[in-house]
């Protein structure tokens, strides 16, 4: 115990002491090393840099790539070497690169720029590089190594030999043996084409192809069956790419319909306001972060009950004032609700605005998870794609689960047979389009986190998710499910060869020319309640 | 003769009466008048009115689907479109070498895109009698394979609705593309004259103005020549009954398709006459929402009834214009209040509110309550 404690007592001490230490610049090492680098002949600029390298400075990147940028100057008078932090106009702002400290503003006359030429300018990245293979984070270390692939050269070589025999996490190692391994392939190893034959860095591919090019029979051959073997791998990679965004595509259109599915598929009401209420679910999500600025991951989670509840309220208003005097007229309710859609949208642009708003993806949504070098998963299309999937099962349970699930069924299939049996048909409507405007409302929260919050938003989606569930069948929530993920699919498929716009094209086609064929869609509801 | 018998209906002279009286009157005071008088219509107002009445044509169209067939058509904005882009295309024609690249053959945004030859369906648009053909003919065509495909296999209803919807909505995502030959994003416009006369010209604007108006009139004597025929009442017992008229021995769907690719046909001459006034067609003419406003204009004027399609037409664009100048944010929340008012309030438009005024009872089907068929679907 005591000796823990006094370890620590001392660590503190060193790091109370630090400062003071830096101060005193008269020890400092690192000002012995810049005037070493600013002072050097052209032919020993390079050891000047190695020695600060090799120093294991902190400080040293920081020089390094204000010395490769021009931003390192000595002061004419005392010989002074200082950071030039600002060289725009006639006065240059200047700092301490010792202690980084705000040395004010300095005339450029004063000022004598430490002079760099464009053969060590080149090599400077590559040196920066091995600095960072020091760092302590062993993601520093291995983006800093990925970085090096295909630029290692013979100055490098032996450097990073000597980083891999240090080097214990094996990801770094990785990809230190394959920039090497890169480096080789290009001096005519045959042996390290095997090295990369797994590889799918970009990089290591265009070495590869380099040596099929090259004058070199044996490599070449070599090279070629290892480009093979990447070609095949890439492609595996791009089909799960394609899936996974044909999957989020799906998804996104899952969320839109799903709740349509209730309204028209279950109700039989045709709701042309529904995509507004998706809209209005994105624009509580964006309101509630306007009320907690500085957390969007609670205020996203907090979004969810809200969106779902301002959806629904607007939904119960909406079936309430209009819907209800139109039942049996499916044909006025869809020129009513799209009256309602219009009226929404306009209320939006005046009282918000007609711009697009910006909601904020929380940072544990964002960044992607990497799979390989050639397959990275967006986040926040993952967690869309989970809360589909979630959404669906919430639904279907209270479909299959819950009182009110077995009483909407039994008002659709046959109402006055419902009524008799003492269900209060009136109350199952306005629950039931609750539920699905509040649906709406989830994917308009889910929603936010893909594309522009603006009074279009409803817009775009509104044909889309009428098309899924006509697909799909009407009133079958699996139908939506599959139709959902499978357009969605199907357009990522068509998109490479046919463009964004013309995939739309064909998919619209095709569902017009499949509702020729099977005018019930996918699954077709059986029974006595599909003629009612 | 079908297309004469309506002549001896009341209703018709009437109506046919106030277009031509409207037409004489504006005539005389756009030419009559010194351009200081209050009374003196601008040639501006007289190709607002000439638009006004091409809508109204496109909407006695989609009344002769919906009001007598059941058929709630959210894509008659296509045909009206196809119609106008055909137009459109030998308007384009006619500029020859006077468009800003002075190619003789390629119009503008062809050279633009460095295209180096017409693509095929541009060949022939250069001669009128082919172009007025097409205005006709790729209307009807489209309407004739959709309706064939849709009628045979018995999609009707909401669903039929929603297809029409997704078929204008494909037609606009295509003729948004440059690679379509249609102009893309800012589609035809800059156009110079129309068999010879300018279009620039007060005098081309009023013959132009004039000819919306006999369309109409030929528009109108067309549908209810068909309305009062006896395919008018099989198409009217298809819209009730559809199940029974089946039953009862008429090819349902045969009447369909004919009465629909008439009004196809119907909506793309309104089209072709809107394009030279307004002076562009470009893709927002497919738009969704264009097509569902039309159903507006008919439901506000009152459905089956034809001239309340042309009522509702005239009245909801003037207000339109009217809104748009004064307070443009506020259109928006009226056409959207209009879709709510009427559809709950007034169901049977205008022309209700007028029949049910002047208890007018000849006509006891066409102005029936509407629950019949969608009731039953």
């Amino acid at each position: 115990m005591s000796i823990i404690r006094s370890l620590t007592l001392l660590l503190f001490a060193i790091i109370m002491i630090n400062p003071a230490f830096a101060q005193d610049q008269n020890t400092d090492s690192g000002r012995a090393l810049l005037t070493n680098l600013a002072e050097a002949p052209a032919s020993e600029v390079e050891d000047a840099i190695k020695s600060i390298v090799r120093s294991g400075d902190e400080r040293a990147r920081g020089w390094l790539e204000a010395y490769g940028a021009n931003r390192l100057s000595r002061i004419k008078d005392t010989g002074q070497v200082v950071l030039v932090l600002n060289n725009r106009g006639r006065d240059w702002e200047i700092a301490d690169p010792l202690t980084g400290e705000n040395m004010g503003e300095m005339s450029r006359r004063e000022l004598d720029r430490v002079a760099i030429n464009n053969r060590i300018r080149g090599q400077l990245e590559g040196i920066l590089a091995i600095l960072d293979l020091n760092a302590a984070d062993p993601d520093v270390r291995e983006a800093s190594a990925r970085d090096l692939m295909g630029k290692v050269d013979a100055a490098l070589v032996e450097p990073l030999q000597a980083q891999l025999e240090t080097e214990e996490n094996a990801a770094v190692r990785d990809r230190i043996q394959a920039a090497l391994a890169i480096y080789r392939v290009g001096e005519g190893d045959l042996d390290a084409v095997d090295e990369l034959s797994g590889s799918l860095h970009p990089r290591a591919r265009a070495a590869l192809s380099e040596a099929v090019r090259g004058d070199n029979p044996a490599l070449a051959a070599k090279a070629r069956q290892a480009l093979a073997a990447i070609e095949q791998k890439l492609k595996l990679n791009s089909a799960a790419e394609t899936l996974y965004f044909g999957l989020s595509m799906g998804s996104v259109l899952v969320l839109a319909a799903i709740g349509l599915a209730i309204t028209f598929g279950v109700m039989g009401v045709i709701n042309m306001a529904h995509g507004e209420l998706i809209m209005l679910g994105a624009y509580t999500t964006w309101g509630m972060q306007q009320l907690l600025p500085g957390q969007p991951g609670l205020a996203l989670i907090l979004s969810i009950p809200a969106g779902f509840m301002v959806a629904a309220t607007a939904g119960i208003i909406i079936e309430r004032s209009v819907i209800q005097f139109l039942k049996g007229r499916p044909l006025e309710t869809l020129l009513a609700t799209f009256g309602i859609s219009l009226i929404l949208q306009q209320l939006v642009r005046t009282v918000i605005s007609p711009q697009n708003r910006t909601v904020v993806t929380p940072e544990w949504m964002s960044g992607s998870l990497v799979i390989n070098d050639a397959l990275s998963l967006t986040l926040n299309r993952m967690y869309v794609l989970a809360f589909a999937l979630i959404v669906f099962a919430g639904l279907m349970l209270i479909m299959r689960k819950t009182r009110l699930g077995l009483e909407v069924r039994a008002v659709t299939q046959n109402r006055n047979m419902a009524r008799s049996m003492g269900i209060r048909a009136t109350r199952v409507d306005i629950l039931t389009f609750a539920l699905g405007s509040g649906v709406a409302g989830l994917a308009g929260v889910a929603l936010s986190q893909l594309t522009n919050v603006g009074p279009n938003l409803g817009q775009n989606y509104i044909i889309d998710s009428f098309m899924v569930v006509v697909f799909g069948g009407v009133g079958n929530l699996w139908g939506t499910l599959i139709a959902g993920l499978s357009l969605g699919t199907i357009n990522q498929l068509l998109e490479p060869w046919a463009g964004a716009v013309l995939a739309k094209i064909i998919v619209l086609v095709f569902i017009i020319l499949f509702i020729q064929k099977r005018p019930k869609g996918l699954f077709p509801q059986k029974g006595r309640a599909a003629e009612g | 003769m079908w297309l004469t018998r309506p002549l001896r209906e009341r209703s018709t002279q009437l109506f046919l009466g106030v277009l031509f009286a409207a037409l004489a009157v504006v005539t005389l005071l756009h030419l009559t008048m010194p351009e200081d008088s209050p009374f003196y219509v601008s040639s501006f107002t007289v190709t607002l009115m000439g638009k006004y009445l091409c809508y109204a044509l496109l909407a006695v169209a989609v009344d002769l689907v919906w009001g007598y067939l059941g058929i709630l058509s959210l894509g008659h904005g296509a045909f009206f479109a196809l119609g106008g882009y055909a137009m459109g295309m030998y308007l384009m024609r006619q500029i020859g070498d006077r468009g800003t690249y002075g190619d003789p053959i390629l119009p503008d945004f062809m050279v633009f895109l460095n295209w180096q030859e017409l693509p095929w369906f541009w060949h022939g648009f250069d001669m009128a009698w082919f172009a007025f053909l097409m205005v006709i003919l790729a209307p009807g065509l489209l309407a004739l394979v959709f309706g064939f495909l849709a009628f045979r296999s018995r999609v009707t209803g909401v669903y039929l609705s929603i297809i029409t919807q997704a078929l204008t909505f494909a037609l606009m995502l295509a003729f948004f593309r440059n690679e379509m030959g249609f102009g893309g994003n800012n589609g035809l416009t800059d156009f110079r004259d129309l068999l010879g006369f300018n279009l620039r010209t007060d005098a081309t604007r009023l013959g132009l103005f004039i000819a919306s108006g006999i369309a109409l009139a030929i528009g109108y004597l067309i549908c209810r020549g068909i309305v009062t025929s006896k395919l008018g009442r099989v198409s009217v017992a298809c819209r009730d009954a559809e199940a029974r008229a089946r039953f009862l021995g008429y090819r349902v769907e045969r009447v369909q398709l004919f009465v629909f690719v008439v009004s196809a046909m119907i909506a793309g001459v309104a089209g072709a006459l809107y394009v030279p006034q307004v002076g562009i067609i470009n893709p927002s003419e497919f738009s969704p929402i264009f097509s569902i406003e039309i159903v507006v204009w008919v439901a506000l004027g009152g459905r089956a009834t034809l001239y309340g399609a042309v009522i509702g037409a005239i009245l909801v664009n003037y207000a339109k214009t009217v809104f748009t100048g004064v307070m443009p944010d506020a259109w928006l929340f009226l056409l959207g209040g209009l879709f709510v008012l009427v559809t709950v309030f007034l169901p049977r438009g205008i022309a209700g509110l007028l029949a049910s005024r002047r208890k007018k009872q000849d006509e006891p089907t066409d102005t029936d309550s509407d629950t019949g068929k969608e009731a039953t679907a």
